[in-house]
C-alpha cells in the first residue's frame, strides 16, 4: 500500500515536472469531457423538467380526432367517461396557443378552472371576471409586469383586447410558468371564438393509476373517434426523444473522441529523450518494469481525474449558468419560438458513470501500449546513447 | 434504441475491452509458441516483457468489466421507464430474452477475469512463473466470451422496442405463474430461509476452520459450499430477502433494491456477496497450485488474507439480510404487519 502511495507521489511530481506537455493533453481531455458532459447534463435536465411538468398533469387526456386531426371535443363526451368505474373526475379544458408577434414567443392561454392545484399563486388573486388574467412568473419577468399592469392581446376577431393582471403564479417547473396565461374560462372562449359546447380536450383523473391503460381502452370503445393519451405515454415519449437526441449528439462527438484518442496515443508514444533517460535511470537503480507500468498508471489516472473534474465543472457551468447556449437548439428541438427558461440543475451518479466510461476508458486503453513500450526501456542502451 | 447514452457507453466499453483482450490473446499465442524459461536469449527476454503487457492489458480489461457490469444494471434501471408495464430492471430484461443471457455472461466474465488477474498476480510473484501456459490457454478461452458479450449486447439493445408492453417484476416473480423466475419466487420462504442460514453458518464455520487448519479437505469443502451458498443466496434474494427489504410480501424483484428509494442497499449487498464468494472460492481453486513448489509459499502467504476478506464480506451480507428481519415492523410469517 505504501509502495503505491510513493508511486503516486512520484507520478504527480513527474507530471508537474513536464507541465507543458501534460497541460496540452489536459486541455484537450477537459474539452472532450466537457462536450460530452454538456450533452448528458442538458438532456437529463430537460427530462426532469418534462417529468415535473407532467407530474401535476391529468392521468389521462382525451382528445377527439376528426380526419386524423385534432378536433374540439363536444362537452357531452364527458358523460360516458364519467360513468366508467374507476374515474374520479372529468374536467373539460379550454386552452390554446397564442403567438405574440411583439416578443416573438408562443404563449399558452388556458381557461380556469383547469387543475389549478399545480399552480401556486404567488401574489394577487385568481382572475374571476372578464378582462382579468393571471400570468406565470416567467412571463412577468420577461415582460417586466407586476400585478395591476395590463397586457394587450389580439383576439380571434382581430380586435385588440386589454387585460388586467390580477395575479402571478409559479409551479415546480420553469417550463410551465414561462409561457402560461390563465383566463376566466368564458372570456377565453370569447377570445378564441370557441363554441360554448366544445372544449379543447378532457382531463380525466383516475383513482388508481394502474387502471389508466384499461380505462383508455374503454374510452376508445365508447367513443371511437377519441384519442386517450396517458401521462406515462407522454413521459415515455419525452424520454425516448431526449435519449435519442443526446445519443445522436454523442455519436457525432465520437469522431472528436477518436481524434482525442489518437492525440493521447501520439503523446504517450512520443516520449522525449529526457523521459527515456529518466526511466532508464529508474530501472538502473532497481525499478522493475511493473513499477514503471504502475507509475504510468498513476500518471494516467491523475490526468484523467483532473480532466474529468474540470470537464464536469465546465459542462455544469455551460449548462446551468449559461443555459447550454451551444447545445440547447439541437437538444430542445426546432422550436425557436419557445420562451427562455432556466434549467434546474440535476446531475446524478449514472450520468457521471456514463461519462467516465465514454472518456476515461478510451484514454486509458490508448495509453497502455505506449506506456509499456516506455517501461521496457533498457537502461543500458539509454545511458549509452 | 441503440442511441441511448448508457447503451453507447456500454457498447464502447465492451468494444474497447474486446480489442484489449484480443491484443493480449495475440501476444499470449506468441508467448505460448516460443516460451522457454531455460533459455536467456533476446527473444525470451522480449517474451518476458510481453507478459507484463499482457497482465496490464488484462487488469485494465477486468477493471472495465466490473465497471461495465454495474453500468449495465444501472442502464437497465434507467431504461425501464421507456417500457410500458416495466417497473424496474426486470421489465427491461424481459423486453427481450437476450437481456438475461447478457447478465449471466457478465457474471461469468466477471468471475473469469477476476480469477485470471488474481492467478496471474500470484504467478508473477514466483521466480519461474509455473502457471504461464495454463494462464494463456484460459486467456484464449476468455476472448470468445468477450466477443459473445459484445455481440449479445448489440443484439439485445437493438432488439429493444420501447412500444412493447413488457411484464414487470410484479408479474414475473408472482406466485402461480410458470417459469423459472416464478418458481424461484414460489420457493417457500421458510424453507429457503432455513437453507440460506444453514449454508451461511456452514460457510462461517468452514472459513474459521480453514483459518485455523491448513488441510486440503477444508478448502475443498469451502469451495463446494461457497458455490452452493452463491446459488442459494440468489434464490433467497428472490424468495425472502427482497420482500423483507421492500417490506412487501409480494415484491420479489432482485433489482429494485438498487434503486434510490431503497437507499441503494443493493450495491453493498451484491458487492459483498460477489467479493465473499470470489475469495471463498480462491483457496479451493488454488489447491492444485499448492503442489507446485515455487507457488506454494506465495499461496500460503496470501490465503489468510483471502479468508479474512471472505469472512468480512459474508458478515456484511448476513447483516444486510438480517437487519430488516430483526428490526423492521414487517413480518413475513404470521400473516400480519406487526
Amino acid at each position: 500500500m505504501t509502495r503505491q502511495w510513493k508511486l503516486l507521489d512520484y507520478a504527480l511530481a513527474s507530471l508537474l515536472r513536464r507541465k507543458g506537455k501534460n497541460l496540452s493533453i489536459l486541455v484537450i481531455y477537459t474539452l472532450t469531457v466537457a462536450t460530452l458532459a454538456s450533452v448528458l447534463f442538458l438532456t437529463q435536465s430537460l427530462r426532469q423538467e418534462a417529468t415535473k411538468v407532467l407530474s401535476g398533469g391529468p392521468d389521462l387526456v382525451v382528445q377527439r380526432l376528426m380526419a386524423g386531426r385534432h378536433e374540439l371535443v363536444p362537452l357531452n363526451y364527458a358523460d360516458p367517461i364519467r360513468k366508467l368505474p374507476g374515474v374520479k373526475s372529468v374536467q373539460p379544458r379550454v386552452w390554446g396557443y397564442y403567438y405574440d408577434s411583439l416578443k416573438k414567443v408562443n404563449l399558452t392561454l388556458m381557461g380556469l378552472p383547469a387543475e389549478p392545484e399545480i399552480l401556486v399563486l404567488l401574489e394577487g388573486e385568481r382572475p374571476s371576471k372578464g378582462q382579468e388574467i393571471a400570468v406565470g412568473r416567467g412571463i412577468a419577468d420577461t415582460y417586466g409586469f407586476g400585478v395591476g399592469d395590463s397586457l394587450l392581446l389580439i383576439d380571434a376577431a382581430g380586435e385588440k383586447q386589454l387585460y388586467r393582471i390580477t395575479g402571478l403564479f409559479e409551479t415546480g417547473s420553469d417550463l410551465l410558468t414561462n409561457d402560461l396565461i390563465l383566463f376566466p374560462e368564458a372570456e377565453l372562449r370569447r377570445f378564441f371564438a370557441m363554441p360554448t359546447n366544445r372544449a379543447t380536450d378532457l382531463a380525466v383523473s383516475v383513482y388508481n393509476p394502474r387502471e389508466v391503460a384499461t380505462l383508455a381502452q374503454k374510452v376508445r370503445y365508447h367513443l371511437p373517434d377519441s384519442r386517450p393519451i396517458g401521462k406515462t405515454e407522454i413521459l415515455h415519449t419525452y424520454d425516448t426523444v431526449f435519449h435519442w437526441r443526446s445519443g445522436m449528439l454523442l455519436t457525432v462527438s465520437l469522431a472528436a473522441l477518436i481524434a482525442f484518442c489518437i492525440l493521447a496515443w501520439d503523446k504517450a508514444t512520443g516520449i522525449s529523450a529526457d523521459e527515456r533517460r529518466e526511466i532508464g535511470i529508474l530501472k538502473a537503480v532497481g525499478w522493475d518494469t511493473t513499477d514503471v507500468l504502475a507509475l504510468k498508471f498513476w500518471e494516467g489516472l491523475a490526468v484523467s481525474l483532473v480532466a474529468f473534474l474540470l470537464g464536469t465543472i465546465l459542462a455544469w457551468t455551460h449548462t446551468y449558468v449559461f443555459g447550454a447556449g451551444l447545445l440547447a437548439p439541437v437538444i430542445q428541438g426546432w422550436s425557436v419560438l419557445f420562451p427562455d427558461f432556466d434549467l434546474t440543475p440535476s446531475v446524478d451518479l449514472y450520468q457521471l458513470f456514463i461519462l467516465g466510461m465514454l472518456t476515461v476508458t478510451p484514454y486509458i486503453a490508448c495509453t497502455v501500449i505506449p506506456s509499456w513500450k516506455a517501461a521496457i526501456t533498457d537502461p543500458d542502451s539509454v545511458m549509452r546513447s | 434504441m441503440i442511441l441511448h447514452p448508457g447503451i453507447l457507453a456500454l457498447l464502447l466499453g465492451s468494444a474497447i475491452t474486446l480489442v484489449m483482450c484480443l491484443q493480449a490473446a495475440r501476444l499470449g499465442l506468441e508467448v505460448l509458441a516460443h516460451w522457454d524459461p531455460t533459455r536467456s536469449d533476446e527473444r525470451q527476454l522480449m517474451l518476458e516483457r510481453k507478459t507484463d503487457l499482457i497482465s496490464t492489458l488484462m487488469s485494465y480489461a477486468l477493471g472495465f468489466q466490473i465497471v461495465a457490469g454495474l453500468l449495465y444494471l444501472y442502464t437497465l434501471e434507467d431504461l425501464h421507464r421507456l417500457f410500458i408495464g416495466a417497473m424496474c430492471a426486470t421489465g427491461t430484461l424481459n423486453a427481450n430474452e437476450i437481456g438475461w443471457m447478457v447478465l449471466l455472461l457478465k457474471i461469468v466474465l466477471f468471475f473469469g477475469a477476476a480469477f485470471w488477474v488474481h492467478f496471474n498476480q500470484l504467478d508473477l510473484r514466483t521466480e519461474d512463473t509455473p502457471l504461464m501456459r495454463a494462464k494463456f490457454r484460459t486467456l484464449l478461452a476468455l476472448v470468445p466470451l468477450l466477443g459473445l458479450d459484445l455481440y449479445l449486447q448489440v443484439a439485445y439493445f437493438s432488439g429493444l422496442n420501447p412500444e412493447i408492453i413488457t411484464s414487470c417484476c410484479g408479474s414475473l416473480f408472482r406466485l402461480g405463474n410458470t417459469g423459472v423466475a416464478s418458481d424461484l419466487a414460489g420457493q417457500p420462504p421458510g424453507q429457503t430461509m432455513v437453507v440460506f442460514f444453514s449454508l451461511a453458518t456452514v460457510q462461517l464455520v468452514l472459513i474459521g476452520f480453514c483459518l485455523r487448519k491448513r488441510t486440503a479437505i477444508g478448502r475443498y469443502l469451502l469451495f463446494v459450499s461457497t458455490a452452493f451458498f452463491f446459488l442459494a443466496t440468489l434464490v433467497a434474494v428472490v424468495s425472502f430477502i427482497s420482500p423483507y427489504i421492500y417490506q412487501m410480501p409480494t415484491h420479489h424483484c432482485p433489482f429494485d433494491m438498487l434503486q434510490h428509494h431503497y437507499n441503494y442497499i443493493g450495491y453493498p449487498f451484491y458487492i459483498a456477496l460477489f467479493t465473499g464468494v470470489f475469495f471463498g472460492l480462491l483457496p479451493g481453486l488454488s489447491l492444485p497450485g499448492v503442489r507446485i513448489a515455487s507457488l506454494r509459499p506465495v499461496i500460503e502467504r496470501f490465503e489468510h488474507r483471502w479468508l479474512w476478506i471472505s469472512l468480512v464480506a459474508h458478515l456484511i451480507v448476513l447483516l444486510i439480510v438480517l437487519w430488516p428481519i430483526l428490526f423492521s415492523p414487517f413480518k413475513l410469517f404470521g400473516g400480519a404487519f406487526g
